[in-house]
């Protein structure tokens, strides 16, 4: 109970200034895919990229796109 | 913003609808205080007009009676009044769109990173909201329903159809960025106090950025027409009200105030409360 508390989340991505943040989660998750496929499994890097995934995008959206995944039917440049 | 807080903690703002409510609720974010302000500004110009417009035509109304002066005049033209009248119509614009566009491009204005990120995800008839900052894996969310309280189950003091079962609990004076979307039709997260009202599009993220100055809860209502059950009715199922009650942030000392222990639920053990139910 004595560590400090740090918040952090996802941070504000000039690529996507809008309010449309849709392309922002997508393009996180495509980079977490990427960058497993580039480094393996165990990168610190690709840590960073899958917090921002998760903190954007709804569980759902993640759940269907896994599966995409696993099935091959993943409509994105993985 | 606010000063002198202490002040405030014995008066009650107004955060709900209130019956025969006529005026905005309490701000409780920069955002709706520059709203509430622009609407001062530009109802002091509306009430110049009115008052002007009215004088007019009372004045004409008055001294041209076709009894007292029956005689029309025969005035056809009239360059000086006619270049006043188009300049000074054009002047008043000016006045009111100084502040405006002022607001209008500080609310677009992405200042700094938020600290906290909130989903809320509209259903027919009621909200989803996820907190996922803290996962160490995609099925982790601390994730929660928030259905509005029928009313035949409310208690004696709390708002009629304006109160949920679970609120969304949220850090006062730190940048949140909200997240909506829906899982079915159009709604819109909606909380006047905050100066929020964002359309909840399936498939579409919107993104919403407040930083809520003061605690407090604070009620909002959905505000696109989503079905039987977006206003009011008996049946089960309700409508998605959404609340906010909000909690000094204690971000990076006081881990033991009582107050942070939410946080630290969510910061650490996210998997108590993971599973949707």
């Amino acid at each position: 109970m004595a560590d400090e508390i740090v918040l952090k989340t996802a941070p504000a991505d000039f690529r996507f200034p809008t309010t449309n943040q849709t392309r922002h989660c997508f393009t996180r998750y495509i980079e977490f895919h990427r960058c497993l496929a580039a480094k393996g499994e165990e990168s610190n890097e690709c840590a960073r990229f899958a917090k921002y995934y998760r903190s954007l995008c709804p569980g759902e959206w993640i759940e269907k796109w896994n599966e995409q995944r696993e099935n091959g039917t993943f409509p994105g440049p993985l | 913003m606010i000063v002198r807080e202490w002040l405030f903690l014995t008066i009650a703002a107004c955060d709900a609808a209130e019956p025969w409510q006529l005026g905005f609720q309490d701000a409780s974010t920069p955002m709706m205080q520059g709203v509430i302000d622009l609407h001062h500004d530009i109802f002091f110009f509306l009430i110049l007009i009115l008052v002007f417009v009215l004088r007019i035509l009372v004045r004409a109304l008055w001294h041209f009676h076709y009894q007292k002066n029956p005689i029309p005049q025969r005035i056809v033209h009239g360059t000086t009044i006619e270049i006043l009248r188009t300049i000074f119509p054009s002047i008043i614009p000016m006045f009111i769109a100084i502040p405006s566009f002022a607001l209008l491009y500080s609310m677009d204005e992405v200042v700094v990173d938020p600290t906290i990120t909130i989903k809320a995800i509209g259903h027919q008839w009621y909200r989803t909201y996820e907190y996922s900052d803290y996962n160490s894996s995609d099925e982790q969310s601390l994730t929660f329903d928030s259905y509005t309280i029928l009313e035949d189950d409310i208690e004696l003091g709390q708002s009629r159809l304006l109160e949920v079962d679970n609120r969304v609990v949220v850090p006062a004076k730190t940048h949140l960025r909200i997240i909506v979307t829906s899982a079915d039709v159009l709604h819109s997260w909606v909380v006047p106090s905050s100066g929020v009202k964002c359309d909840v599009v399936p498939s579409r993220l919107n993104q919403i950025s407040i930083s809520v100055q003061r605690e407090g809860v604070y009620y909002g209502q959905c505000s696109e027409i989503c079905g039987t059950n977006h206003a009011f009715t008996r049946a089960p199922g309700n409508i998605g009200r959404l609340l906010s009650p909000l909690w000094l942030s204690r971000t990076t000392r006081g881990a033991t105030h009582p107050r942070s222990k939410l946080l630290q639920r969510a910061a650490g053990a996210v998997g108590s409360q993971g599973a949707r139910q």
